[in-house]
C-alpha cells in the first residue's frame, strides 16, 4: 500500500494507472455502456460508413461512427479493450511467470545449469519473435487462449536475464548471506528476501511487456491471425477500417489511438516505478542537481513538471 | 579475440540451426496442403495424393527435413511451391528492398535519434524538452502499422484530394511508378526516392522516438558522473566536456541496440512491407507461410535469424572496438 502511495505520487505512473484504468474501467462494463451491440449488423445501406457523432435511424448517437458492416465503432473499441487488456495481462504473466522461474533458478543453482539455461535463453532471444508468432499461430486455429500462450512463451527471455543478474547480485549482498548463515532454507531464503528484493526491474519489466503484448495482439489480428473475426479487437479494427481509409478514416484511426494510448500509459507506469520504487537507480543525484539548479533560479516547476522528464 | 569470434560465430550458427529445425517442424505440423496449388480446382483425391506425393509432402517429417538440410549443404534451397521458381531466385529478389528499407531506416533512427535526444538533455526542462519527450513517448507507443496508414491516409489520400503540392503528395503503394522505365536516370531515382518516403518515416519515426527517449536519459546519466564534475571543475571548456568527457560515455550504450533493435526492426518491415506492398522479405514471409509454402518460409526465417545472430555479433564486436576495458576481456 505505501509502494503504492508512493508511485502515485509520481506524475507519470499516476497518468500511466488513470489511463489504463480507465481503459479496464470501460472493458468491465462494456455491456453497461456499448450504446450498441459490438457485432450486430441491421440495414446495412443506412447504417454502414456514418461518420462519428452521427445520429443513426435508430437514434442511436455513434460517438465514433460506423463501420463498413453497420457497427458502432464505439461499441466495438470497448468490447476490443476486453481482449486487448487480457491479453496483455495474461500473456505478461506467463512470460514474467516463466522468465523470473528459469533466471532464479539459474542463478541459484549456477554450474552446468546455470550455463545450460542463459545458453537457451540467447538462443530464444535471438530467434526473430515475428517469425515464431506467425509460425505458432498458423500452426492452431486463432483463438483468445493460443494468443495469450504464444506471446507469453516468446517473451520470458529478457525476464529471465533480468532475473538472473539481479538475484546473482542480491547473493553477494550481507543481508542475504546473514539470512543463509542463520540457517535459512533454500525456498524460504528465495521468497522472504530474494524475490522481493529482484520485484522492482520485474515489475518494470511487466508493465512495458503490458505495453508490448498489446501491441503484438493488434498486429497479429491486423494479419489475420489474432483472436479470430467476428469479435471486435483493435487489430482486426485497424484492418477494417483500412480498406475504407478514404472514404471512413475514422474506422482504422480510433483503435489505433486506442492501441498508441494503452501502450502509452503501460510505459509510464514502467518509467514511473523505475524511478519511484529503486532507490538505488541514479534518480538521487537529480533531485540534487534540480535543487542546486532552483537557488540558481530556475525552479524545476518552470520547465513544464518534472513527470514528464524520462530520467 | 580471434577465438573469441569464432566462438561466437559457431554459437550463432547453432542458434540459427535451432531456429531453423523448429520452423521446419512448427511450418510441417501447421495444417493447410500445399499440394492444393498443384491440382486444379475441383480435383479428386487420387490428383490431390499424386500432387502430394510429387511434391514429397507423403514422407515422414524426419525424412523431409533431413533432405532439406542436404540439398541446402549442397547450395540447394529448393524451389518455391507457389511461384513455381528456385527460392533463392525469390530471395533475391526481395533481399535488397528489405536491406534498402532496414539500412536507411535505421540510419535515420541513429542519426535522429542521437540528435534529439542529445538536444532534449542540453534543453532539459525547457518547453522543447517537454514537447519532446510527450512526442517521442506518443510515437513510441504507436503500432506501425497503424502509423503507416495513418501517413498514407494524409500524405496519399488527403494530400491528392486537397490537391496539395506535389512535394507533398507521396505515392501509397509500391517501390516505382507504373511508367517508371520511361523516365530519364534522375527521374527515375527521384520516383524510387518517392516511393521510399513513406515506409521509410514510419520505420524511421517510431525507430528515432525509442531512440531519442534511450539517449536523452543516456546523457543526462552521464552528466552525473563525478569525472564531469571534475573536468568542469578544472576549467574545460563546456562544449568539450559535453563532447569528450559526457556524450563519448552516453553513446556507449546506444551501440549495444544495435544488436537489440535489429528484431524489433525486422517484425517492423513485415507489416510495413505488407501495407506498402514494399516487395521484401517481409512480405514474402507472410505471404509464404500464409500459403505453407514451406521451402520459403525457411528460407527467410533462416535469412532473419542469420541478420539477427550477426547483428548481435557485430554489436558486441563495436562495443569491444569503442570501450577499452572491454577489449582486455574479450581478447
Amino acid at each position: 500500500m505505501k509502494a503504492l502511495r508512493t508511485l502515485l505520487a509520481d506524475g507519470r505512473a499516476a497518468t500511466g494507472l488513470a489511463i489504463l484504468g480507465v481503459f479496464c474501467a470501460l472493458a468491465l462494463l462494456a455491456p453497461i455502456l456499448a450504446p450498441a451491440d459490438p457485432a450486430a449488423q441491421r440495414d446495412i445501406l443506412a447504417t454502414r460508413f456514418l461518420a462519428p457523432l452521427a445520429v443513426g435511424s435508430d437514434g442511436v448517437m455513434h460517438w465514433l461512427g460506423t463501420d463498413a458492416f453497420g457497427r458502432d465503432v464505439y461499441s466495438r473499441l470497448i468490447y476490443g479493450a476486453r481482449i486487448s487488456l487480457a491479453v496483455g495481462f495474461l500473456s505478461v504473466a506467463v512470460s514474467i511467470g516463466l522468465g523470473t522461474a528459469i533466471g532464479v533458478t539459474s542463478a541459484l543453482a549456477g554450474g552446468v545449469t546455470e550455463r545450460a539455461l542463459m545458453a537457451i535463453t540467447d538462443a530464444a532471444l535471438a530467434m526473430p519473435r515475428i517469425v515464431l508468432l506467425l509460425a505458432l499461430v498458423t500452426l492452431w486455429e486463432p483463438s483468445l487462449v493460443l494468443v495469450v500462450l504464444v506471446l507469453g512463451f516468446t517473451g520470458w527471455m529478457t525476464v529471465a536475464r533480468l532475473a538472473r543478474a539481479e538475484v546473482k547480485g542480491l547473493l553477494t549482498r550481507p543481508f542475504v548471506e546473514a539470512a543463509r548463515s542463520s540457517g535459512l532454507g533454500r525456498m524460504r531464503l528465495l521468497w522472504r528476501h530474494l524475490i522481493p528484493n529482484a520485484s522492482t526491474p520485474l515489475i518494470v519489466a511487466a508493465a512495458l511487456g503490458v505495453g508490448n503484448a498489446i501491441m503484438l495482439e493488434a498486429g497479429l489480428s491486423f494479419l489475420g491471425l489474432g483472436v479470430p473475426a467476428p469479435a471486435p479487437s483493435w487489430g482486426n479494427m485497424i484492418a477494417g477500417g483500412r480498406d475504407a481509409l478514404v472514404n471512413a478514416p475514422w474506422v482504422a484511426t480510433f483503435p489505433g489511438l486506442a492501441v498508441a494510448l494503452a501502450v502509452v500509459s503501460c510505459n509510464l507506469i514502467g518509467d514511473g516505478t523505475r524511478d519511484v520504487l529503486d532507490p538505488t537507480t541514479l534518480h538521487r543525484p537529480t533531485r540534487w542537481r534540480r535543487g542546486r539548479r532552483g537557488r540558481r533560479g530556475r525552479s524545476a516547476a518552470e520547465g513544464g513538471g518534472p513527470w514528464l522528464s524520462g530520467e | 579475440m580471434l577465438r573469441q569470434l569464432a566462438r561466437r560465430l559457431a554459437l550463432g550458427a547453432g542458434v540459427v540451426f535451432v531456429v531453423v529445425t523448429l520452423t521446419f517442424i512448427l511450418i510441417s505440423l501447421a495444417p493447410g496442403d500445399p499440394a492444393r496449388l498443384w491440382v486444379a480446382p475441383g480435383a479428386g483425391e487420387a490428383e490431390l495424393e499424386a500432387a502430394r506425393r510429387a511434391l514429397g509432402l507423403d514422407r515422414p517429417i524426419a525424412l523431409r527435413y533431413l533432405a532439406w538440410l542436404g540439398n541446402l549443404a549442397r547450395g540447394d534451397w529448393g524451389v518455391s511451391l507457389v511461384q513455381h521458381r528456385p527460392v533463392l531466385r525469390v530471395i533475391a529478389d526481395a533481399l535488397p528492398y528489405t536491406v534498402l528499407l532496414s539500412a536507411t531506416s535505421l540510419l535515420i533512427t541513429y542519426l535522429a535519434g542521437v540528435l534529439l535526444g542529445v538536444i532534449q538533455a542540453i534543453k532539459r526542462r525547457t518547453a522543447l524538452d517537454t514537447g519532446l519527450t510527450v512526442a517521442t513517448l506518443i510515437v513510441y507507443g504507436m503500432p506501425a502499422y497503424w502509423l503507416a496508414i495513418m501517413l498514407v491516409l494524409v500524405f496519399a489520400y488527403s494530400a491528392a484530394r486537397f490537391d496539395w503540392p506535389g512535394w507533398l503528395q507521396f505515392p501509397a503503394l509500391g517501390v516505382a511508378a507504373l511508367d517508371a522505365d520511361f523516365l530519364t536516370p534522375w527521374g527515375r531515382l527521384a520516383d524510387r526516392l518517392r516511393h521510399l518516403a513513406l515506409p521509410l518515416a514510419t520505420l524511421g519515426a517510431i525507430g528515432a522516438a525509442g531512440m531519442a527517449r534511450f539517449v536523452r536519459g543516456a546523457v543526462l546519466d552521464a552528466r552525473g558522473n563525478a569525472f564531469v564534475r571534475t573536468a568542469r571543475a578544472k576549467g574545460l571548456h563546456p562544449v568539450v566536456v559535453e563532447v569528450r568527457h559526457v556524450l563519448r560515455n552516453a553513446l556507449l550504450p546506444v551501440i549495444t541496440l544495435l544488436g537489440l533493435s535489429l528484431p524489433a526492426l525486422f517484425s517492423g518491415t513485415v507489416f510495413v512491407e505488407v501495407i506498402f506492398a514494399w516487395p521484401g522479405m517481409g512480405r514474402v514471409m507472410v505471404d509464404a507461410v500464409g500459403a505453407r509454402d514451406y521451402p520459403v518460409v525457411m528460407a527467410t526465417t533462416a535469412i532473419f535469424a542469420m541478420l539477427v545472430v550477426l547483428g548481435n555479433l557485430l554489436a558486441d564486436l563495436l562495443y569491444a572496438v569503442v570501450d577499452p576495458r572491454l577489449r582486455r576481456d574479450t581478447a
